[in-house]
């Protein structure tokens, strides 16, 4: 078990590195020249050179790469340029470990970027996952209870619907009426909960969350609905009925442990992916999440800003793989951690 | 009082898009405690399904099932849901063919075992525990201790057989249903299951019903041979008389297609032509008639036209058949018998 | 190419005349001027087993098929009988070449093929044919019944395409299934019919040797005849050898002239059919026949006493010492833990590996085995001893054997 975890940390560690070189080198073959980006427009050939420079971009992308890394241990500062900081350390940078690198679009630490980012995407994630994981599972399971019948095609009927409605039409379309129009719920303006309490962080949460919530759940519906389906035929549910257990302990105990198995793998790498920012949502209600970031830093070419992101990304899917893969083990027995 | 099971003109019936698909049609028979009744049949000929409705598993579909099926004079047919579900495991258990998709993978032998004790008796969990490492004891695997916390996945095929016997009889049911209980096993293995069903049987009086293609299965458990085809009974009567005697020509083709250890090995095997009907169009005749090499005997078109009674047969007693021919022993002496088993030919003349 | 479809045969068969040139099979005698198309000689095939640490090293292995030797007469059949997991399938996936052995030879018409390559394999595939056990699942739902059996043709490029559907055709004729049928997907037919399909796909490349593992066992019993009739209708046909895998002891010896029974990745005895099934003298060989339930048995009356085997087999991983058989076995002894028994040629056509190898009930006190083994009646080491070399594990019979009453060799 341990030799397991072990191991599959190593590799979750392996790919992380992978994962920044590849990063590092599609940095390296984009038309863009970093250090004219950063010196501006009046920019003379003289001091491009001196960002060039100041920046490392002069040195090869393996030193870069290994700069990087060890920016991420140790930190490092912007510019890396010791008489720089004698002579004038207001123009200097510090970049704590771990340091993703300098933005130079916002200017600031990519690092410190991301870390005011997670929170409100993280909100909307969290939020979303709990309401698409309990309706969706919810809804399948009584549609596969139901099928055929006119509540089992209404389900999967209306959760096409909203699997095929493009998330920004919907994210629009709550915002103008239930918001805006209806004034049913406030116009969602992101608030912590240090700042707004609970209840203020979650109110303003609501119409996000579900516009993100009711995509997702949409595929959770008819996934779980296939999957409680699908267990429900396998011989060992007639062995429980046949035992004269109750219906709804068959149900509970016996389909539902065998039907969530998947959906808990499945669950898993969707929350990795939507904590790395849900772009549409978060541009439809103006939040200023991971989402939003990715679209500003890709449309200002802040490369270090979409090296962050991209590895905190993959961070987070590689976590939850490991995360899943534990978790099964503990649901299916089956599942040697061999 | 009837007897301990009695099953009257049981119809089991699955409307589908493409018409009524009809499993089990008019099925009757009686079964003692103590007592053992083989049904013999392929897939398709309604063994399975006419077994299950005992149980009610079929409550709940959109199967329709008339008829009446007596246990100790109550008609389950008639019981609610609810009652129906308290008789289960406790009046009838069921043991099924692959005892590894028939239990659940993510629950010890132990917990399911004492789950089904569970549901019949007010116990604790330990208590529960308890008697299933007694039960599992009872079955022969062995250190039940410890095996009980094992999943079935680290049971050997025989072992979990075993545990799923000891599941059927932790409530000491008076009739076990046992589908195909050692079709998906070796032998070896085959012998130590009906052993202990045996052993069982003599220990608990139940009543077992022995689900299964194999003649030879039955030939060493039964007391009593239901042979169906098509969901309905074509021959029935003790088992010695039905594989001495038997007065079907599809039960004559079960015969004479299974070689055995010992037979003639020059002789072809004689199997039955063609393929058994569809249940959605079943001729309006005699279900085996298209399979028949005999119908030519019947005189007129009978055989096709129309479905022959259950009657007894010529040697009369309990033996039923349902066949239009008339001397159906004398045919099976003289044609069918010395082509099979010379040497069990009683009279050559 | 033109014998009729087996439903015909079917409906014919007690009809037909008993001797003559038409009846008979073939199959079902054992022809010894026939070479052999197959020989085996002491095949292995080991698993390997990794252990769970951080670094996973091998730490056993599964021995599934542990030195088997045997040979396969052109035209003629082999059994391979035995349990689930005593290795019969591994070796029909080794004689494909599916696997690749661990060790041993595999002499198909007169080449070694065990360690052939991909591409060396390639010419061959169109030689040895395999049929599975579950028509259901080896046949491609996606692909017409006409593209199955007409694959290995295209691939083998061996008639041009404008051919193959007439060669299609031809085949399903073969098979007992209607030619017109070629344009129909699997899901469309029977069990018995699916498996056909499967036969005739085997057939498509005209092979020498067909694998059958277990090619009836999923099948009701009334279709069961038809397939077990149709492949032996092919064989002398054909002239195709069979390696034929079962657990059905009845069928194998129906089809089998000659029969090898495994346990635990080993052979324990092998014999022509009649010797095998009337005077079988390995326990387990005993032991397995007396398991089979027997129809005719129980329509005279009264049961056969069953020799009881306790337990399971056990692991392949770390199979016991010496015979494998000895967990199980009724005569086990204190030399069966010691020393492994050889398969010794005890008959003319019947090798046994059994320190006390005997007819039931007649089973020797003291091991047969010791005097050759260079080891005392308990297995010790005898160092006064002069063990003799290379007892059995060839893949044929010899002209001189070991006689079980009078102790010395015999010549027939």
């Amino acid at each position: 078990m341990y030799a397991y975890v072990a191991r599959r940390m190593i590799t979750g560690v392996l790919m992380l590195i992978l994962m920044s070189m590849i990063t590092f080198v599609l940095f390296f073959a984009s038309p863009v020249d970093p250090g004219r980006f950063a010196c501006g427009k009046n920019c003379s050939p003289a001091l491009i050179k001196q960002v060039d420079k100041a920046f490392g971009y002069d040195k090869s992308v393996v030193v870069q790469w290994k700069d990087f890394a060890v920016g991420v241990f140790k930190g490092r500062q912007y510019p890396e340029d010791p008489s720089l900081r004698k002579s004038a350390p207001e123009l200097v940078s510090d970049c704590h470990a771990p340091c993703l690198g300098y933005s130079q679009v916002n200017l600031i630490n990519v690092t410190t970027e991301l870390k005011d980012k997670i929170p409100i995407s993280g909100s909307i994630a969290v939020a979303a996952f709990l309401m698409w994981i309990i309706g969706g599972v919810g809804l399948g399971t009584i549609a596969a209870l139901t099928k055929g019948s006119l509540i089992d095609r209404g389900l999967v009927g209306t959760s096409l619907v909203f699997y095929a409605f493009p998330t920004f039409w919907i994210g629009l379309f709550l915002l103008e009426f239930p918001a805006i129009k209806w004034g049913l719920v406030p116009i969602p303006n992101y608030i912590s909960i240090a700042d707004g309490g609970l209840w203020g962080w979650a109110s303003n949460l609501f119409l996000p969350a579900l516009t993100l919530a009711l995509f997702y759940m949409a595929g959770y519906v008819r996934m779980t609905r296939a999957f409680v389906l699908e267990s429900m035929s396998e011989d060992y549910l007639r062995t429980a009925k046949s035992k004269g257990l109750a219906p709804r302990k068959v149900l509970f105990k016996h389909t539902m442990r065998a039907a969530l198995t998947p959906i808990v793998t499945m669950a898993g790498l969707d929350l990795a992916s939507v904590l790395g920012g849900a772009v549409i949502t978060e541009t439809v209600f103006n939040y200023n999440g991971l989402g939003k970031l990715a679209v500003d830093s890709i449309a200002t070419f802040d490369l270090p800003t979409v090296v962050g992101l991209v590895l905190l990304l993959a961070a987070f899917v590689i976590v939850a793989n490991i995360v899943v893969d534990i978790l099964y083990a503990f649901i299916d027995p089956r599942v040697r951690l061999g | 009082m009837t007897s301990f099971l009695s099953v009257r003109d049981l119809v089991v019936h699955f409307p589908t898009i493409d018409g009524v698909v009809k499993a089990t049609e008019g099925l009757s028979y009686d079964l003692e405690r103590g007592k053992t009744l083989g049904i013999v049949g392929e897939s398709g000929s309604g063994k399975s399904v006419s077994s299950a409705a005992i149980l009610g598993l079929h409550r709940g579909t959109n199967a329709k099932v008339s008829g009446e099926i007596l246990l100790e004079d109550v008609d389950l047919l008639t019981l609610s849901d609810e009652e129906m579900r308290l008789r289960r495991g406790r009046d009838v258990a069921m043991i099924f063919q692959d005892p590894l998709s028939a239990m659940h993978p993510y629950y010890t032998i132990g917990n399911q075992i004492a789950e089904a004790y569970r549901v019949h008796n007010d116990v604790s969990r330990k208590a529960a525990k308890a008697r299933a490492v007694e039960m599992l004891d009872r079955v022969g695997i062995p250190q039940p201790d410890r095996r009980v916390n094992d999943y079935p996945h680290q049971f050997s095929g025989g072992m979990r057989q075993r545990a799923m016997i000891a599941m059927g009889l932790i409530n000491d049911p008076g009739l076990l249903i046992a589908d195909e209980p050692t079709t998906a096993l070796d032998v070896t293995v085959q012998a130590q299951i009906l052993d202990l069903l045996q052993d069982l049987q003599r220990e608990f009086n139940s009543a077992i019903i022995i689900i299964t293609h194999d003649l030879g299965v039955v030939a060493e458990m039964a007391d009593d041979v239901l042979v169906m085809y098509a969901g309905r009974a074509v021959e029935f009567g003790p088992c010695k008389e039905i594989l001495t005697h038997p007065e079907m020509p599809y039960t004559w083709g079960l015969l004479s297609s299974v070689p055995d250890v010992k037979g003639d090995t020059d002789a072809r095997l004689i199997p039955i032509k063609g393929n058994p009907p569809s249940l959605l169009n079943l001729p309006p005749g005699c279900a085996f008639e298209p399979r028949c090499t005999h119908s030519d005997k019947v005189p007129g078109n009978l055989c096709r036209t129309e479905v022959p009674d259950l009657l007894p047969g010529n040697r009369g007693g309990v033996h039923t058949k349902r066949c239009h021919l008339a001397n159906s022993d004398t045919i099976y002496q003289r044609e069918i018998l010395p082509e099979i088993a010379p040497e069990l030919v009683e009279d050559p003349s | 190419m033109s014998i009729s479809p087996s439903e015909s045969h079917a409906s014919e068969a007690p009809a037909e005349p008993k001797g003559g040139v038409v009846l008979g099979n073939p199959a079902s005698k054992l022809d010894l001027s026939r070479p052999p198309i197959l020989e085996v000689d002491n095949l292995q095939m080991y698993f390997p087993v990794r252990n769970s640490g951080l670094i996973r090293r091998t730490v056993g292995y599964v021995q599934a098929v542990d030195g088997v030797s045997f040979q396969v007469p052109a035209g003629g059949s082999l059994g391979l009988v035995g349990e689930s997991g005593c290795g019969k399938s591994t070796t029909g996936r080794l004689i494909t070449r599916l696997y690749k052995p661990t060790a041993g030879r595999i002499d198909f018409d007169g080449r070694n093929i065990a360690n052939y390559s991909a591409s060396q394999l390639m010419p061959l595939r169109r030689e040895i044919q395999m049929i599975f056990q579950d028509p259901a699942t080896s046949l491609n739902p996606r692909h017409t019944v006409g593209a199955i059996v007409g694959a290995p043709l295209l691939i083998h490029k061996v008639i041009p395409k404008k051919q193959v559907l007439n060669r299609v055709q031809e085949l399903l004729e073969v098979v007992g299934l209607n030619p017109e049928h070629y344009n129909r997907y699997p899901h469309e037919f029977s069990g018995g019919q699916r498996q056909r399909i499967g036969i005739a796909r085997a057939l498509t490349l005209q092979p020498k040797l067909l694998v059958a593992d277990e090619p009836v066992s999923a099948l009701d019993v009334s279709i069961q005849a038809q397939v077990i009739n149709l492949l032996q209708d092919l064989q002398r046909e054909f002239d195709i050898a069979f390696l034929f895998i079962a657990h059905d002891l009845a069928i194998v010896r129906h089809f089998c002239p000659e029969i090898a029974v495994m346990y635990l990745g080993k052979i324990v005895e092998i014999s022509d059919r009649e010797t095998l099934y009337n005077r079988p003298n390995h326990p387990y060989t005993q032991a397995l026949l007396s398991a089979v339930p027997d129809v005719k048995q129980a329509a005279i009356g009264g049961r056969r006493e069953r020799i009881r085997l306790e337990g399971d087999v056990p692991s392949p991983v770390n199979p016991p010492s010496g015979c494998r058989f000895r967990t199980r076995c009724p005569i086990a002894k204190e030399i069966c833990a010691k020393v492994e028994p050889p398969l010794l040629q005890i008959g003319k056509r019947h090798k046994v590996a059994c320190h006390f190898a005997g007819e039931l009930g007649n089973h020797p006190t003291a091991p047969i085995t010791a005097g050759m083994l260079g080891v005392d009646d308990q297995g010790n080491h005898d160092p006064g001893a002069s063990p003799s070399k290379d007892i059995g594990n060839s893949p044929g019979f010899s002209d001189f054997w070991f006689d079980l009453k009078t102790r010395t060799m015999a010549k027939s």
